[in-house]
């Protein structure tokens, strides 16, 4: 009789480290002493000896693990589906119950050790030697469930002489649950698959020719990897610890959201005041563009502003730049020889309308680049204007009258009043989908926003 | 051919015992990278102390989405934040029927205009999605990557026009998405690759991938390059995701732990397990601030962990069946799981109770 579930095709058991740690748990559960509390069961009339109560179960768990009974429960039955404990009432579902309901533990490997034990039982020493091996084997194996080994051996052979009613039941039982894991009923989950094989298809991996550029490239790894400053943990934990600590107000999940989480509420109105471009952008928003320049940049309100502000210094050609740097990035292959044309012609060339101050060896490196035009030909050059914005006009953008009026005229939202009604059911509508509209709402690369210095 | 890029004095097999040298050294560098050594206190642990402790939260499924008829395999949120993709068997959304049984891998374009998937037919494609009931989604399709052999994760980058994909053939790769060009591969993992997530950096051009062979790697998306590498886990890593500043990123793993790295530190700096916790974790996110992280698990359950106290806040029950993906939405106002029991979850926070006296939860 086969003990718990047997193993999928296709996959080692190595592979699969829930099994061996579900059995680990399901040994120190059988643990004498300190394990659970095994005595005899009552069943109607019947008494099975070696069993435990799902409450037992529960309880040994929430204590063994600190966690509540609901997790205990949880884990317990997980353990049931999986077959390592077995129910002797309603074999029909794999269910732990916390109550007084009979368990008893599967013998995981039992199903040779408790044959041959039927069969040394049966006949003294009469094991030829490789069953001998075996059987010493297994007994070091699983030492501590031996006598648990031996005691369903003598049950199956009692059955089988006797039919005990007791026995048949345990083995009835047994059965039951063996094939409820192997073939589950249609609707139960079934514990033992496991989604699309890994790792079974060597022949369909790229290999690597092992050319002169492949070991250079190892090389170059490897120098870079010995090579590598490492910053201390605790400076790169106190910058976790100064990130969440800033933007803890700003999480949603963390800190809620004003007016109130359009999830929870079904009131859309936390989406209709911070939509991509709205007219009033909330005070936390406008923070959010002084926490960095990447966060005023990605945002198209801040960056609309930015923009205006760049305006006002005659540096507007300089985000404009980088935008479509972003566009010959991200774009389509085949555009990538008209682009590159565009940009120079637009921000490169001698007399350009929207030159860009870039500093004489990057330009003279980008220029010679143009020649064999790639989509990461203008990198250099977009690096340099980039850390340009970030280190001079965003610090003063941030200082600016325009930044501190924005901040002072956005508004906290009101948090929306508790409904006095709970059961007031507002329709859900669905949103306009991004397909239907006619153009992109979100900024991408190939969108930059309208303003500054108005030239196309 | 091999003798392609020597110089004077290189040859082939001289190169090769360089690159031996370099390899001898690497378990030793690896070893480097554990966040405990020597019975040494993980890093988080030092700062664990000085941090607040978050309150107890009341998260609650305020959506369950019951279209699938079979396992929910992968799921993307739309820029738009109220809309999603996900994936089964069929491709759900403008039910695309795909001619393979298990799509595992599907993304929304950051327009909101197409969605890209793919999976055991070895190749992504995308769909441009239309609601005109008289068109026929699938005669548009665009096949865009070719792989040889299953598509376990994809994503765009910055734009609608290329896709990143990760494939059990153990490479990923960068491809056009209108010519279906292969831009840039990406060798190195020794065995199936299963995740990718791109890095949120002002430069934007790297990637994190993690794979069968229990290590996440660091790529440059330009040359095509391995630039970092962490190997603590011990088994398959099964998904990855950035810190939200793009100076770590957390990893799932059949381990039944989640990991943190640190670039910067080059090395792991926590680990998120607890002994009760015995089933792999499928899918993790973090929240907007990256406090929390979320993790599904193959014991149908959600773990939520506390990122800077290494502690488990909470545990959401609910799914019937593995939960095989999880994204937070990008605004963080809520999160979304799919799972192996047909239906995917939309949660949010209904409310936190302050911190007070209460049993230490492990």
């Amino acid at each position: 009789m086969a003990a718990g579930p047997a193993p999928p095709p296709g996959r080692l058991r190595a592979q699969m480290p829930h099994l061996r740690k579900m059995e680990r748990v399901v040994v120190s559960m059988q643990d004498p002493d300190q394990g659970v509390k095994m005595r005899s069961q009552r069943l109607l009339v019947t008494v099975i000896p070696h069993a435990v109560t799902g409450s037992d179960v529960v309880q040994w768990l929430a204590q063994k693990f600190c966690v509540s009974e609901e997790e205990a429960l949880h884990l317990g039955a997980v353990l049931v589906q999986h077959g390592y404990i077995y129910p002797l009432r309603d074999p029909r579902s794999l269910m732990l119950r916390p109550d007084e309901t009979p368990y008893r533990f599967q013998v995981r490997l039992g199903g040779a050790a408790i044959y041959l034990a039927k069969k040394n039982i049966r006949k003294r020493g009469t094991l030829v030697d490789y069953e001998k091996d075996c059987y010493d084997r297994l007994h070091k194996k699983i030492n501590h469930a031996w006598d648990l080994v031996l005691m369903q051996a003598r049950e199956q052979l009692r059955a089988a002489k006797q039919r005990r009613k007791g026995d048949r039941l345990v083995i009835a039982c047994q059965e039951q649950t063996y094939w409820l894991v192997n073939r589950p009923p249609p609707r139960a989950p079934n514990v033992l698959e496991q989604g699309p094989g890994r790792g079974s298809c060597a022949a369909s991996r790229v290999l690597m020719t092992k050319s002169a550029d492949f070991y250079k490239r190892e090389i170059e790894y490897f120098r870079k990897a010995l090579g590598r400053t490492r910053v201390k943990s605790s400076i790169c934990l106190e910058a976790y610890l100064s990130f969440c600590g800033q933007r803890g107000p700003h999480d949603p999940l963390v800190s809620g959201c004003l007016p109130s989480n359009p999830w929870i509420s079904d009131d859309d109105a936390y989406w209709v005041m911070n939509a991509p471009t709205v007219a009033a952008p909330t005070k936390l928003r406008v923070e959010r563009w002084g926490f960095s320049f990447r966060e005023l940049l990605e945002d198209p309100v801040g960056r609309a502003h930015f923009m205006d502000f760049l305006g006002k210094e005659f540096s507007g050609e300089n985000l404009s730049f980088w935008e479509a740097c972003e566009e010959l990035r991200y774009g389509a292959q085949a555009q990538v020889p008209t682009l590159v044309d565009a940009v120079y012609e637009q921000f490169l060339a001698p007399g350009a309308a929207r030159w860009v101050n870039i500093d004489s060896r990057t330009m003279e490196q980008t220029l010679e680049g143009l020649h064999q035009p790639h989509r990461y030909v203008l990198d250099d050059a977009q690096l340099h204007i980039y850390m340009l914005m970030k280190k001079d006009s965003y610090p003063r953008f941030l200082k600016s009258d325009m930044y501190k009026g924005l901040l002072a005229e956005a508004g906290i939202p009101l948090e929306t009043k508790r409904r006095v009604f709970p059961f007031m059911w507002r329709p859900r509508h669905s949103s306009p989908s991004p397909a239907l509209l006619p153009t992109p709402v979100e900024p991408t690369a190939a969108c930059g926003l309208g303003g500054g210095d108005g030239v196309a | 051919m091999a003798t392609e890029g020597l110089h004077e004095n290189e040859t082939l097999a001289s190169l090769k015992s360089e690159a031996e040298v370099g390899g001898s050294l690497e378990p030793r560098r690896l070893r480097l990278q554990r966040g405990t050594d020597y019975g040494l206190v993980l890093p988080v642990h030092q700062v664990a102390e000085r941090v607040e402790a978050l309150g107890q939260f009341v998260m609650k499924t305020r959506r369950t989405l019951k279209g699938h008829g079979n396992k929910v395999l992968c799921m993307d949120w739309c820029k738009d934040k109220r809309r999603i993709v996900s994936s089964s068997q069929v491709c759900h959304e403008h039910a695309v029927t795909m001619p393979c049984t298990w799509v595992m891998a599907c993304a929304y374009a950051p327009s909101g205009c197409a969605i890209a998937c793919g999976g055991l037919d070895n190749k992504c494609s995308v769909y441009p999605l239309t609601f005109d009931k008289n068109e026929n989604m699938a005669a548009k399709k665009k096949s865009v990557a070719m792989h040889t052999n299953y598509l376990s994760a994809c994503s765009f980058t910055n734009s609608d026009m290329q896709i990143l994909t990760a494939s059990g053939d153990g490479t990923c790769a960068l491809w056009d998405v209108e010519s279906g060009q292969l831009l840039q591969s990406f060798h190195g993992h020794g065995a199936d690759v299963l995740c990718l997530d791109l890095a949120p950096s002002e430069t934007g051009n790297t990637f994190v991938s993690g794979g069968c062979d229990k290590k996440a790697m660091v790529w440059d998306m330009r040359s095509g390059q391995c630039v970092q590498a962490f190997e603590t886990h011990e088994s398959d890593i099964n998904s990855v995701r950035y810190y939200p500043s793009g100076d770590a990123f957390a990893s799932g793993s059949d381990d039944a732990t989640c990991r943190l790295y640190d670039l910067r530190a080059d090395r792991e700096v926590a680990i998120y397990s607890k002994e009760s916790i015995i089933f792999g974790a499928s899918s993790v996110d973090f929240s907007l601030s990256g406090r929390l992280l979320f993790a599904g698990y193959n014991d149908y359950t959600i773990n939520v962990w506390d990122v800077l106290k290494g502690s488990r806040v909470s545990i959401l029950f609910g799914h019937e069946n593995r939960v095989s993906t999880l994204r937070v939405s990008p605004d963080g106002t809520a999160f979304c799981s799919g799972s192996w029991d047909h239906t995917l979850r939309v949660r949010g926070m209904v409310f936190c109770f302050p911190v007070c006296e209460r049993r230490e939860d492990g």
